[in-house]
């Protein structure tokens, strides 16, 4: 068994500055991660970080901004302190080395982003994401805290106490990749989830092969409940094969969205008469999904992206790299043809339920990054504003579990006296464990109380028998069939349209996928850097967080930020001014909210219309 | 109707590397398919493809398995599809017939470098690469000169010593605390001069493709001392540290080894001018009269 006072789980942005903050408060740390750490998905983030640098912006007007673009449903206490702390933790990042981009007299770069009422993003070329990873790799190479790279973690080490604010998190059940040794990492002081976004939940998605919701699972497996999962984001413009990101840039450098009947749709079919393309990404979005399902998509799939007017001066001069996803990805010369995009899912708000240190209910647990929903980014995230709270809230989280002294939190945890009890909402099938899978983490074992060692221990065992089992079946079921069922259902009706009956056919399709699981196999007989294995685990936590998503599609009747029902066109404040909060409940849903937070420390953000 | 074929056409003798334990299998270059060679300029026309298969030969090998401890290839048919690229054949393989078909991938956008690998006869990532462009059967090997963990994965923890050893990071020691702001200042053209050294993805595609480090298993190797020259050009850091870098760079098995073959400029995905930057750092050196090999 290894031992560290604190385990990050994950080393992305998030999981690489909470390894740094706790190293600096004198902690022993230890990454444990999936992919070695500059393989993560942080570095494909193009755009840039929002932070308040210059003189003639300030926090308060970051934070207003974010408060606007969450449709009201981010916590006050969380967006200002994002708010607050992004400037100086992009600074640092400066000192750190990464090469942002400049102006003339030296100072760092910012440009206007969606949604911001300043140029107040600033970024490093279209390469934002690969340089914030690489400079903070490299400062946890410089401290040399201990990185156990492809090692994928299985389950969280918690104790089982029928109340999941009474248990406490121990360490992380994980087995080395490259030789299939399942070992426990036994944490003394915490344990920080920083897997990132879950984005394979669907089939289409900006996201890595390797955003498979493996954080989400686990702590929503370990007791802590999952936070406004309804809420994801589409991208209007990926690329049809692959799902690679062409950046809104093409759009505001003046890119036309054509039918295939060669409509520029989102004018000649009134989607956004003021703002055509330019308008708001889920705007764009449904424009495009109608226009394909009205039957003027081209190949029944796509519409098209026109840039060649701009002439080729001007695009090689400012959309270079686009010309070579273009090219690279998708196999098409942005020069002499339109480039195909699509609707893809690219960034979930929900996630992990925290409090601005980064804690969840369960004592020792924490999160932070995408994984997490603090809730920074409420019913929409602003483009420019994952990677500040990746920094921010990854150090914030570093240092509590480190021991340090942030002060009490203002939002709360877990299931309390200030939540709203269940829901009216009549589900389709029952929600949760199909019965026989050895791996529901909080299995109950008769409830012997044991010390953190023998916690940890016991999960060991419980993770070897999983693994066995998986191996030792014969035939059964694969998880690719598993999962490609699951993600089309999610695409196919828990997509940027919602109906309430579409996402009750995709909770069904979910249940069966759950049923089908229970008969899963690895037919890869080898212990060595079985990747058969490792996603076979991981479509068992996409069906998890996927059914939390499309619970909370189904609960939550209102049209809110991301959020699309057709039954209900209308943000309604009087009633859903509040966050979905699902909890496991050892394999039987709960459903419960929160009241948002609208105080912030000087004013309350009353709640407008969203329009810009 | 099947689409794959289990057995390798050829016999297995003709393909495998003598014996996979010596320095790891390492993957075989065939020489009847490397002179085959000019694969970029043979290519076929992607209208012609739609709705065919495509066919691509992928190399197998599992120390732990039986019928795998001896290298093979494996054929694979899969359809193809407009944009298809390496990555997405390997995957659909994968996914279609042959679950135990292993290789790295994440984000499938020539970010995060996991996925190159040998593709006839020239490293390259997989994701960035049109099958359209290459001609068939096209043979996915893992990348030469690393030991080979199973199939198309090798073991990278040579490269990434490599990679620690020019002490990667930002040497100075003080960060603003929260009262003082200010950033360092950096003037655009020098911000310019280290931007396409700061584009490595880490994939080790350059590594792979240098005569020098197969011969010398110390020598820096191309992606190290391009990610030392991002440092040792960036003007943030100053003149001393600067030299404590050029040091570094400057030992038994650092640029002098470098004997200007241009393999690394050329399979480098991210079109790094890796050889330049190397011949520029010698330049410094012989500038700062240091010692040198
Ligand atoms: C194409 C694209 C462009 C974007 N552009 C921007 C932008 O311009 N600005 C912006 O603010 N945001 C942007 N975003 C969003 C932002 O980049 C992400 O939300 C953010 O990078 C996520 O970081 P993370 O650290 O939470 O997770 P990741 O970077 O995804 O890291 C997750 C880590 O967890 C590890 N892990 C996962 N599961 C396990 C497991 N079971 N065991 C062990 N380890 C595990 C992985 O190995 C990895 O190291 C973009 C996103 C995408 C997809
Ligand atoms: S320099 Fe180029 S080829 Fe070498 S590791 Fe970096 S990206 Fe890959
Ligand atoms: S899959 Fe990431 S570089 Fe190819």
């Amino acid at each position: 068994m290894y031992e560290h006072d604190v385990i990050v789980v994950g080393a992305g942005g998030a999981g690489l500055r909470a390894a740094i903050a706790a190293h600096e408060a004198g902690s022993d740390v230890a990454i444990v991660s999936k992919l070695h750490p500059v393989r993560s998905h942080t570095g494909a983030a193009e755009g840039g970080i929002n932070a308040a640098l210059q003189e003639g912006d300030d926090w308060e007007l970051h934070a207003y901004d974010t408060m606007k673009g969450s449709d009201y449903l981010g916590d006050a206490p969380a967006v200002e302190t994002l708010a607050q702390d992004a400037p100086e933790d992009t600074m640092r990042l400066e000192h750190w080395g990464m090469p942002f981009s400049r102006e003339e007299d030296g100072r760092v770069s910012q440009r206007p982003f969606g949604g911001l009422s300043y140029p107040r993003t600033t970024y490093a070329g279209a390469e934002t994401g690969h340089h914030l990873l690489h400079t903070m790799y490299e400062q946890v190479v410089k401290r040399g805290i201990q990185v156990y790279d492809e090692w994928y973690v299985m389950e969280l080490a918690t104790s089982d106490e029928d109340e999941p604010n009474d248990r406490s998190c121990h360490g992380v059940v994980a087995y080395d990749v490259q030789s299939g040794n399942v070992e426990g990492f036994k944490a003394n002081d915490g344990v920080i989830l920083a897997t990132g976004g879950p984005g394979q939940a669907f089939d289409h998605t900006t996201n890595a092969v390797s955003c498979t919701g493996d954080g989400h699972a686990m702590a929503y497996r370990a007791g802590a409940p999952l936070e406004d999962m309804e809420f994801i984001q589409f991208h209007p413009t990926s690329l049809p094969s692959t799902g690679v990101l062409i950046s809104e840039g093409v759009r505001g450098e003046g890119g036309i969205l054509y039918n295939s009947e060669g409509e520029r749709f989102m004018f000649e079919h009134g989607y956004a008469n003021n703002s055509g393309e330019l308008a708001s990404r889920d705007v764009v979005a449904r424009a495009e999904l109608t226009e394909v399902n009205e039957g003027r998509g081209v190949d029944d799939e796509y519409v098209h992206l026109d840039m060649r007017h701009l002439g080729e001066e001007r695009i090689l001069d400012r959309l270079e790299n686009i010309l070579h996803l273009a090219e690279d990805f998708e196999g098409v010369d942005g020069l002499v043809e339109p480039m195909p995009v699509k609707p893809g899912q690219h960034y979930a708000m929900g996630g992990i339920e925290v409090d601005e240190n980064g804690q969840t209910c369960v004592d020792g647990l924490y999160a932070a990054g995408e994984c997490a929903c603090v809730s920074v980014h409420g019913g929409n995230r602003l483009g420019g504003n994952a990677l500040p709270e990746l920094i921010v809230f990854g150090k914030r989280a570093g240092r509590h579990a480190a021991g340090e002294d942030l002060g009490e939190p203002q939002i709360r945890t877990g299931y309390g006296d200030d939540v709203e009890d269940e829901t009216e909402t009549e589900l389709p099938v029952q929600p949760g464990d199909a019965g026989l899978d050895t791996s529901s983490g909080v299995a109950a074992d008769g409830g012997v109380a044991a010390d953190a060692q023998g916690i940890v221990e016991r999960k060991v065992e419980q993770a070897r028998t999983r693994v066995d089992t998986l191996m030792d079946r014969d035939d059964g079921v694969q998880h690719a069939e598993i999962r490609q069922k699951l993600q089309n259902a999610m695409t196919d009706y828990v997509n940027v349209f919602r109906t309430e009956e579409g996402v009750k056919k995709a909770l069904r399709i979910i249940r069966e996928c759950r049923e089908e699981y229970q008969n899963v196999y690895v037919d890869d007989p080898s212990r060595t850097f079985n990747t058969d294995l490792q996603q076979t685990i991981e479509t068992r936590n996409l069906i998890d967080v996927a059914e939390t998503i499309a619970l909370g599609a189904l609960v939550r009747d209102e049209f809110r930020g991301a959020h699309w029902r057709k039954e209900h066109q209308e943000r309604k404040d009087d009633e859903w001014l509040k966050h979905t909060l699902i909890s496991w409940n050892d394999g039987q849903p709960d459903i419960f909210y929160r009241p948002v937070i609208l105080e912030g420390q000087d004013k309350t953000y009353e709640p407008k219309e969203r329009s810009y | 109707m099947s689409t794959q074929q289990q057995q390798p056409e050829e016999p297995q003798s003709q393909e495998a590397p003598e014996d996979p334990e010596m320095r790891g299998a390492e993957s075989p270059v065939d020489e009847k398919e490397k002179q085959g060679g000019d694969i970029d300029q043979q290519t076929t026309p992607e209208d012609e493809l739609e709705g065919e298969t495509v066919h691509i030969k992928v190399f197998r090998y599992d120390p732990e398995v039986e019928g795998k401890q001896e290298p093979r290839f494996d054929d694979f048919h899969v359809p193809f599809e407009k944009g298809m690229t390496v990555l997405d054949a390997v995957m659909y393989a994968r996914d279609t017939y042959d679950s135990s078909l292993t290789f790295r991938h994440s984000c499938r956008q020539a970010v995060c470098g996991s996925d190159a690998f040998f593709v006839n006869g020239k490293q390259r990532l997989g994701c960035k690469t049109q099958i359209a462009d290459l001609e068939q059967p096209i043979r996915i090997e893992p990348l030469p000169h690393q030991e080979v963990v199973k199939d198309l994965v090798v073991d990278m923890d040579h490269f990434y010593d490599q990679m620690h050893t020019v002490e990667p990071y930002f040497q100075d020691e003080d960060t603003p605390n929260p009262a003082d702001l200010e950033e360092q200042r950096q003037s655009p053209e020098n911000r310019e001069k280290i931007k396409m050294s700061s584009r490595c993805i880490w994939c080790g595609a350059c590594m792979s493709s240098c005569n020098i480090a197969a011969g010398d298993n110390d020598y820096l190797g191309p992606a190290a001392i391009n990610k030392a020259y991002k440092f040792a050009m960036d003007d943030r850091e100053g003149e001393e540290i600067k030299e404590h870098r050029l040091r570094i760079l400057e030992q038994e098995h650092g640029v002098w080894r470098c004997q200007t073959q241009f393999s690394c400029t050329e399979v480098c995905p991210k079109d790094i001018p890796l050889t330049e930057h190397i011949q520029e750092l010698k330049r410094e050196a012989v500038k700062k009269n240091l010692k040198f090999w």
